[in-house]
């Protein structure tokens, strides 16, 4: 986030594009009530579904799934065309104002209407609602980054809020909401192909003389494999190894049965983790890891705050904490890697990443600490571009609507789009082996609309099975109207119906994020599962 | 903020002006007993345990819910107002089940806090009692309406901060309850389990199910730390009673979300003591995996590693990272692709 949770509440209007707030980051959506109940706020929220937030928002646009950049543009190319842009911010902060304006002036509302299916009258008020206001918030989550459109989809949001001047000030901003609890802190610290941490490219020859300084080896000048790029390589046998820390791909990545046969290739696998997941039984070996409550360390959250872990508990039988593990398996391939507390590694953080400089275990102890933090005695930084943009100025990109790589067709005439529910995370390694969660929520359910389900003679309960160019899986329904007719919906926490063995592997070409919210399905009702 | 300056019990104090007498009573180290207070909340000054002598007001004032003006003099601890307070406290517990012995809420209750600071040994106040059968069978939390005090905490918890509006007080005066809609167990409702109104609930009458009978607040030892969860980031107390977490809370100073959490965080814990918890390495033989010791799983991946190095070269070798390990840990695993094995392949899933 450009921003912080503490200043949602200043803005006057905050708009909610591709997250389901209410479910996913229940704290945030509190701070969202609060400024429409406390300050006088207006959400907007632009979802396909009828998400929960609707119910506290002032306009719901439901778009079809996979058209934000058009969306997006339409609303620009009201606000430029009644003169509601922020002149002055464009002026001082901005560049290539022009070729925007080119490029939205396609989208009228009625263009965008024929594209997303939001009526254009809609799309013009609010359009008028987000620019009237003084202060207004942008936040968005996977619904626009789980797009083969992904990276054009942030593009296009932070094009929407630098025409409107909404940025760098409390109340606004460009806040992508995080969806795991340390997402943040592992592109922070150079979980990525391309950057070690802090975001320091892995080309720039500065870099790599600068970690043969701390850690004695000279980098290779080359971004290595996205995720999705592993498993193709795996496949293709150029990858033979695969390394996996506490994640369950088998059940999160899409297009399931090609993840599986690509770790079947492998000649070596190795899973640590806390559960024997889908993912670890196909290991070769197997490392037990712990919990959150098992060790020390730093978390940082959505809004950039780095925070203290505390460990509450002893590991558990022989399980140990995952950075003892690293370094020991690093000493047994002859690298010195010996580090005898956290403490020590959270202080080679500091050193080698300028955005972490003033962070030091000691520190955070006592309090939280945004990044940047360049040093000891900074404060951290709440709101991020408050005088002028990382390169300077702001650059609109033109961003053109591209149709999802997959449509609908007479095979497959619906939209199967995917995401999370209130009680459950992830793939549900946690929360499954929660037992009050997972009785309160046992099993998947897919949401089809009362007319659709008509169609097809589907009540609630019934078995379903849903079948894509890659797979089939049984699931119960759901029949409700919070789904618009033409869209299913499943969460992909259960492994009873691992509905990624439907969902499309096609990535954004530079984000490397597969399109896990649209694809093509078919729908039928069975007798049982 | 303009400073404003006041007495309370001969003290004198300089303040910032908008805040209640007590909020201004507490930075300064002065008690005043509060139950139907909570800072999450609007003052509602309904209890009336916090009333205070204010100098020149022709009644005792609500602590709570006055705010502070310049000059005030304020006296918390007078006879008269012990008395009111030893009255109203007299008067809850005659309609409550005395279950301390057994109630989770034991050591950590308001009500129980205040009968004891107040030195109430006997009920002058002997009479009808309602018995209230428990049976919201939603999994997590529990409503024992019998250890209700009426303070309307729970109820406007659920209004102003979750804003899902479930509790409602129905009925009057003696057959007055805390009720849900249609008297349905909460899971039946649009209740999202967040547990909020357990958390400021300051009696026995919310408390968590699976918590019943793991630990009471003098067993058990508080950690702060980080949910594992979203990325919202909140901060919770585990609660650990003899290595095990019985208990999930939060601190309403504390965080970005002060005393708040989703059922996620609240509830979400047990899977750490869970018994099919990975306890031991695993290394396959002949297709099977089966335990082994920390040296000898360490030194197959060791020397698995270095041979396909060594054969294929580093790019022949990826590791994934997660967003559910620390920042420490993730900058070791890239740290080990890059330094040990040599490569850039390593990514992380928190995309998808
Ligand atoms: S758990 Fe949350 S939503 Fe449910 S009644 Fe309590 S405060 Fe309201
Ligand atoms: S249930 Fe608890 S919070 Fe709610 S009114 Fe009763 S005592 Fe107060
Ligand atoms: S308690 Fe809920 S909202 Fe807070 S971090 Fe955990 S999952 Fe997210
Ligand atoms: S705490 Fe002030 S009236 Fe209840």
């Amino acid at each position: 986030m450009t921003n912080s949770i503490a200043d949602i509440y200043k803005a006057d209007v905050i708009l909610v594009i591709g997250s389901n707030t209410t479910e996913n980051h229940p704290i945030v959506a509190l701070e969202m009530k609060r400024a429409v109940s406390d300050f006088a706020a207006e959400i907007i929220v632009i979802d396909p579904r009828e998400i929960r937030l609707t119910e506290y928002a002032h306009t719901w646009l439901s778009q079809k799934p996979g058209t934000d950049v058009a969306v997006l543009n339409g609303l620009m190319n009201v606000i430029i065309g009644e003169g509601l842009e922020d002149k002055k911010f464009i002026e001082n902060r901005t560049e290539s104002y022009e070729e925007l304006k080119k490029v939205v002036a396609n989208y009228t509302p009625e263009e965008v209407e024929k594209i997303s299916g939001i009526p254009a009258d809609s799309l013009r008020e609010a359009a008028r609602l987000f620019a009237s206001a003084k202060n207004g918030a942008i936040f968005y989550c996977m619904g626009i980054t789980q797009h083969t459109t992904g990276t054009d989809n942030v593009l296009s949001i932070a094009n929407l809020a630098m025409l409107t001047g909404n940025i760098g000030r409390p109340g606004t901003g460009v806040n992508p909401l995080r969806g795991q609890n340390n997402v943040q802190g592992a592109c922070d610290m150079g979980a990525l192909p391309g950057c070690i941490s802090g975001y320091q490219n892995v080309c720039d020859s500065g870099i790599i003389d600068k970690c043969k300084d701390i850690w004695g080896v000279k980098l290779p000048k080359k971004p290595g494999l996205s995720i999705t790029e592993m498993t193709d390589a795996a496949l293709r046998g150029e990858v033979k190894a695969i390394y996996i820390l506490g994640e369950n791909p088998m059940l999160s990545d899409p297009d399931l049965s090609h993840v599986k046969k690509a770790f079947e290739k492998l000649d070596f696998l190795v899973v640590q983790d806390i559960f024997l997941t889908e993912t670890a039984e196909l290991a070769d070996v197997v490392l037990p890891g712990v919990t959150f409550a098992e060790k020390d360390g730093t978390f940082t959250n959505t809004e950039r705050r780095v925070q203290r872990v505390r460990r509450a508990i002893t590991p558990v039988s022989n399980a140990r904490p995952d950075w003892l593990i690293i370094s020991d398996l690093a000493k047994a391939m002859g690298y010195d890697m010996d580090y005898t507390t956290v403490a020590e590694i959270t202080k080679e953080i500091a050193d080698i990443t300028p955005t972490y400089g003033g962070i030091t275990f000691e520190r955070i102890s006592g309090e939280s600490v945004q990044w940047p933090c360049p040093d000891a005695t900074h404060p951290g930084t709440p709101i991020l571009h408050t005088e002028k943009f990382a390169r300077g100025l702001g650059k609109f990109h033109t961003v053109e609507y591209r149709p999802p790589a997959e449509e609908p067709d007479k095979e497959y005439p619906f939209i199967l789009t995917t995401g999370r529910l209130l009680y459950h995370f992830h793939t549900g390694t946690m929360t499954r082996h929660s037992m009050g969660l997972d009785e309160v929520c046992k099993e998947a359910r897919v949401e089809i609309n009362p007319e659709d389900a008509k169609k097809f003679k589907i009540k609630d309960d019934d078995w379903v099975e849903l079948a894509s160019r890659r797979g089939r899986v049984k699931v119960k329904a759901c029949v409700t109207h919070r789904v618009p007719k033409g869209t299913i919906f499943v969460p992909f926490h259960f492994k009873e119906s691992p509905i990624n063995m439907l969902t499309n592997s096609a990535l954004d070409p530079i984000s490397k994020i597969p399109e896990l919210k649209v694809c093509a399905v078919r729908v039928k009702k069975t007798r049982s599962k | 903020m303009p400073k404003i300056s006041l007495t309370i019990n001969d003290k004198k104090i300089e303040a910032e002006s908008g805040q209640t007498i007590l909020e201004v009573a507490k930075e300064n180290g002065i008690k005043i007993p509060t139950l139907c207070h909570d800072p999450r909340l609007e003052p509602y000054g309904a209890c009336r345990v916090c009333l205070v002598e204010v100098e020149g007001a022709r009644n005792f004032l609500p602590a709570c819910a006055t705010e502070i003006a310049n000059g005030m003099v304020v006296k918390t601890n007078t006879i008269p107002l012990y008395k009111i307070r030893r009255t109203i406290v007299e008067l809850l517990l005659s309609d409550h089940e005395l279950s301390c012995v057994t109630c989770e809420s034991a050591g950590q209750c308001q009500l129980q806090d205040l009968a004891y600071e107040l030195g109430i040994e006997e009920n002058r106040f002997e009479g009808e009692r309602h018995t209230y059968t428990i049976e919201d069978y939603n999994p997590l939390i529990e409503r024992d309406l019998n250890k209700c005090i009426l303070c309307g905490r729970c109820v406007r918890i659920c209004e102003e901060v979750q804003q899902d509006r479930i509790y409602t007080f129905a009925n009057r005066g003696f057959d007055a309850v805390v009720t849900t809609p249609y008297d349905r167990s909460l899971i039946e409702t649009k209740c999202e389990l967040c547990g909020q109104c357990i958390s400021t609930c300051p009696t026995g009458a919310l408390t968590e199910k699976m918590s019943r009978y793991k630990g009471r607040i003098w067993e058990i030892e508080k950690v702060k730390t980080i949910c594992p969860y979203c990325g919202c980031g909140c901060e919770l107390e585990l609660q650990v009673k003899d290595g095990e977490i019985v208990r999930v809370s939060s601190d309403v100073e504390g965080g970005i979300n002060k005393g708040n959490t989703c059922a996620k965080g609240r509830f979400g814990y047990d899977f750490v003591n869970h018994p099919d918890r990975l306890t031991s390495p695993l290394v396959r033989k002949d297709g099977k995996l089966v335990e082994a010791s920390w040296d000898e799983a360490i030194k197959t991946v060791a020397d698995k590693f270095s041979r396909i190095k060594k054969r294929h070269g580093p790019d022949a070798i990826a590791g994934l990272s997660s967003a559910k390990c620390t920042n420490e840990e993730n900058y070791l695993m890239q740290k080990f692709m890059r330094a040990v094995i040599g490569t850039n392949n390593i990514d992380h899933c928190a995309r998808l």
